[in-house]
């Protein structure tokens, strides 16, 4: 592509319709996602003062297996029932709420942080870097990521820190498919163009001009990692390769209430799962309208 | 089209090659199998037997090329655990998976296909709506949790359908629906998006102008171009689901690969693990190039920007 001189600038000049237009995206805003998520960050944030058990520890006094308190034989000491060590349910569910948004933001950071920079290098650089660094992102994704994590998660050991870069390591790889063509574009226009001429360096380049344009796209990319990596790890803790016991970990609660599943204890596996369910609920409702007001290019991903 | 196929397999031997050396190193960088592998009360010299005799003692690198010339010819090495080839243990599984994989392909597409013409066909409406709420339900319901609260209903609550194990089509219904459920929700995009563009074009245009009634125009104009696309995903997560299938099958006690690698997993039996996996990868690989080179058949235009 050769430089045009009508290029429109990427990043967009901070001018007075920018505060109404901001006040037009507030009120299409999604409230309901952005009230759970709000709403389990400070579960989360406040877990220690909101829960009233320890999530560890067997509740005194209750016995195991109690259902919800509407239930006949519930007691308001543990108001969503007890599980197979008599541990408070309702605790376990709060602290999991921690497990599953540290998971689900760090392992997207770091995702999009390896997926990113890789995409940068294979656009900017170019040649055999970009080659070696394609032919890796194919190689990659020739696995299910589940597959591999799960993989990776038996081979390396279980703990929610492993968990965390495990999840990074399998699922960067749309970031640098996706950063690498955005980046391909920028490289050719006027303004990287102009920069290099003027003997900036490619590291400058990259941090002042290619990396402020692509941050749309990879936080757009994030918003729509963090539902699927929380999925994931509640995927491995179900499987037992993922954050281990006796941690509140939403998966691990879902795959101690399966050996019970057929007594009919079903307080044990539907309130796990509704949590998991509305986190990544909340999660894709709010990448959505993050999607269609931050880069319309990515409507149809 | 002679230069692009050869071109395209290359990058897939490439690809694998990568693959499968990250595969073979992971599984070498972490941990001893041989200490697992051999009794507790194996002296040194029991150790050294054992790994000589599993080839374990040489070099990563001169273990890694007796690996790919073994691959080649089929031959994925010999489980620990079970005493036979990994190739044999796995093509006594593969029929299992292939089974609950077409099923959940089937229930993906009655679910996706429909839901996703409709919403094209009434797009903005109502109907839309609900569509993109069943997608939207498709990405976030955990499909593994879904298969729990399947046996909660259908097996505990209504006793119609057993939790688990192969045997006669009752066994099979869940299993799929919860595997199938996930790739529903993309099928549904697919078709939707797919459709809104057939139905924008030229010669449907001259379909309407030609007076043709509006089911004449959906179901037989329409409809065959713009399901090109979905049935190619449709062949593509087929393979994606044979392997991916890890969790559905353990909660349903499926004796397909999935389980076979859970199993693997927990007895650290490298040699299967390593040829489950890299088998996964070949497959998905495969399946890339038969759609890349489809695609280049039917669209001369695909052959030259590659």
């Amino acid at each position: 592509m050769a430089i045009l001189a009508g290029d429109p600038p990427i990043v967009r000049p901070r001018t007075a319709s920018r505060g109404r237009a901001m006040a037009r995206a507030a009120r299409r805003a999604p409230l309901a996602a952005i009230v759970i998520l709000g709403g389990l960050t400070l579960v989360a944030i406040f877990a220690d003062v909101l829960a009233p058990y320890d999530p560890t520890m067997p509740v005194q006094g209750a016995d195991m297996f109690d259902p919800p308190v509407w239930m006949e034989g519930g007691k308001w000491s543990a108001p969503l029932g007890t599980d197979f060590q008599g541990r408070d349910i309702l605790s376990r569910l709060i602290h999991g709420a921690r497990v599953s948004l540290i998971v689900g933001i760090m392992g997207t950071l770091v995702a999009g942080g390896i997926g990113t920079a890789l995409g940068i290098l294979a656009g900017y650089v170019g040649g055999w870097m970009d080659q070696v660094i394609m032919r890796v992102t194919d190689a990659w994704l020739a696995l299910p990521a589940l597959v591999f994590a799960i993989f990776l998660a038996a081979m390396i050991g279980p703990s929610m820190w492993n968990i965390i870069i495990i999840l990074g390591a399998v699922y960067w790889t749309r970031y640098a498919r996706v950063v690498r063509g955005e980046v391909l574009t920028l490289r050719e226009r006027e303004f990287v163009k102009l920069a290099e001429i003027a003997g900036a360096s490619r590291w400058r380049v990259i941090k002042r001009h290619i990396l402020p344009n692509v941050m749309n796209t990879a936080t757009v990319l994030a918003s729509l990692t963090v539902g699927v990596v929380i999925i994931a790890e509640a995927s491995l803790s179900f499987l037992g390769v993922g954050v281990p016991p006796p941690q509140p970990a939403w998966g691990l609660m879902l795959s101690e209430a399966r050996p019970t599943l057929m007594a009919g204890q079903w307080w044990l596996t539907v309130f796990p799962g509704s949590c998991i369910l509305l986190i990544v609920l909340a999660t894709q409702l709010f990448g959505d309208w993050l999607r269609v007001k931050l880069d319309p290019q990515l409507r149809n991903l | 089209m002679g230069r692009f196929i050869l071109r395209r397999v290359l990058y897939s031997v490439v690809t694998l090659l990568i693959l499968s050396a990250t595969i073979f190193l992971i599984v070498r960088l972490t941990g001893d199998p041989v200490a697992l592998l051999a009794e507790a009360s194996a002296t040194q010299e029991d150790l050294d037997r054992v790994r000589r005799q599993w080839g374990l003692d040489r070099s990563w690198p001169a273990q890694y090329v007796t690996f790919l010339k073994n691959a080649l010819i089929g031959e994925l090495g010999k489980s620990f655990n079970y005493r036979l080839p990994v190739s044999e243990l796995y093509f006594q599984r593969l029929p299992n998976s292939l089974t609950l994989g077409l099923a959940a392909t089937l229930i993906s597409l009655l679910i996706g296909i429909p839901a996703g013409i409709v919403s094209a066909v009434k797009v903005n409406t109502w109907w839309d709506s609900a569509a993109k709420g069943v997608a939207l339900l498709g990405l976030s319901i955990p499909g593994f949790w879904l298969g729990l609260v399947l046996i909660l209903v259908f097996s505990v609550w209504l006793r119609w359908l057993p939790t688990s194990g192969a045997g006669d089509w009752r066994h099979i219904v869940m299993p799929a629906l919860a595997l199938g459920w996930y790739f529903a929700a993309s099928m549904l995009r697919l078709t939707r998006s797919s459709m809104l563009e057939v139905l924008g074009s030229e010669y449907i245009k001259l379909a309407r102008l030609k007076g043709l009634p509006d089911v004449v125009v959906i179901a037989v104009h329409a409809f065959k171009n713009a399901l090109i696309p979905v049935f190619t995903l449709a062949g593509v997560n087929l393979v994606v689901m044979v392997n991916a299938a890890v969790i559905i099958e353990v909660i349903f006690a499926w004796p397909g690969i999935g389980r076979l690698l859970y199993e693997g997993i927990f007895q650290r039996d490298f040699p299967l693990v390593q040829g489950v996996v890299i088998m996964a990868g070949f497959m998905i690989v495969g399946i890339n190039l038969v759609v890349d080179v489809l695609y280049a058949f039917i669209d001369p235009r695909i052959r030259l920007t590659r």
